[in-house]
């Protein structure tokens, strides 16, 4: 009789790369990488839930877009590359120019768009007054707006950041978007 | 004279066998860090570029409105439409949209639900704010417009 082998037979295993290739080509093909960013806000609640808040002319910043996509800033026609500069000049003001701004913790933007107007302009509107107390908050900060924003998306550092909780009491980010009109283009 | 020991002449064969490793590292690599896509998108939905961005917490809590020029414009026409899940909808859709998307959720977590609106770039304010007003009617105010970073 023949003798059983002791060693066991060695497994083939050079197929197993091709296997793998295939499990690696359907997972590559079947799956988008997921990208979950933007720009937040809150809604106000609805409407006859809330009160009219009486606020000082000088302490708000009226930005409006048409339907043509042109701003108008505080009733002058303005490019959207002056914006975030004006913004931060407004909000800044500190009570010196009797027209802009008592202090920041006063100071609103106001933002109204068209039917017309285009999404992409709008969110551009919204990054770049992002952008403007997103600036002002780091320089209080003494930090890059990169750090920031890092400090912002980490959830273990964001609610713990002391400094970053005072400047936000200082410098809060009052945007208040008008009750929308039914006028204007579609 | 001294001996010299031949060169061989044929290279020898490059081991393949970390290979299947390799392949391996890659193929989890991918299984991680993707998701299956949920929905078929029936519109077009190229998102706006913006730079001051926040990231979405927990994926859990958060629904998607998709906003769009439809694909099949033969079927659906050239404006703009809402999708809620796998179908095309009308604003006055989203407040029973939110209602079930709420129950979906633990009791607790309700009021933490983000709604993740992707836009396309070429809609027009009025659909977004036919959504936001919908949403407001919905008590679903925590928004986020999904944008791409610069």
């Amino acid at each position: 009789m023949a003798k059983k082998s002791r060693t066991a037979p060695e497994i083939n295993a050079s197929s197993m790369a091709d296997i793998a290739f295939l499990l690696l080509i359907f997972f590559l093909v079947t799956t988008t990488i997921a990208s979950d960013k933007g720009l937040s806000i809150r809604l106000p609640p609805k409407q006859d839930q809330q009160q009219d808040i009486k606020l000082k002319e000088r302490n708000i910043f009226k930005v409006l877009v048409n339907s043509n996509n042109q701003l108008l800033v505080e009733g002058e026609y303005m490019g959207i590359d002056n914006l975030k500069d004006e913004a931060k000049k407004f909000i800044m003001n500190n009570g010196q120019d009797p027209e802009s701004s008592e202090s920041p913790e006063k100071a609103v933007i106001s933002l109204k768009t068209d039917r017309g107007t285009r999404y992409d302009v709008y969110v551009k509107v919204m990054d770049e007054l992002k952008k403007a107390y997103n600036e002002l908050r780091a320089e209080r900060m003494g930090i890059t707006v990169v750090q920031l924003l890092a400090i912002e998306n980490d959830p273990k550092q964001n609610d713990k950041n002391e400094r970053l909780k005072q400047v936000r009491i200082e410098i809060p980010y009052q945007l208040s978007e008008a009750e929308p009109s039914d006028t204007g283009g579609n | 004279m001294a001996k010299f020991a031949k060169k061989p002449k044929a290279l020898p064969a490059i081991s393949t066998a970390s290979l299947p490793d390799i392949v391996f590292m890659l193929l989890f690599f991918f299984m991680v860090t993707t998701v299956l896509r949920e929905t078929d998108l029936l519109i077009m939905n190229r998102l706006p570029a913006a730079t001051q961005l926040q990231k979405l917490e927990k994926k859990s809590l958060v629904s998607y409105i998709y906003v769009g020029k439809p694909r099949d414009t033969g079927k659906y026409g050239t404006e703009p439409r809402i999708q809620l899940n796998d179908v095309l909808a009308l604003p006055r859709d989203i407040v029973n949209f939110v209602f079930n998307e709420k129950a979906d959720r633990a009791e607790g977590e309700r009021d933490m639900l983000t709604m993740s609106l992707k836009v396309d770039r070429e809609a027009k304010m009025g659909i977004v704010s036919d959504v936001k007003q919908q949403l407001r009617e919905a008590n679903a105010l925590k928004v986020n417009y999904s944008t791409t970073g610069r």
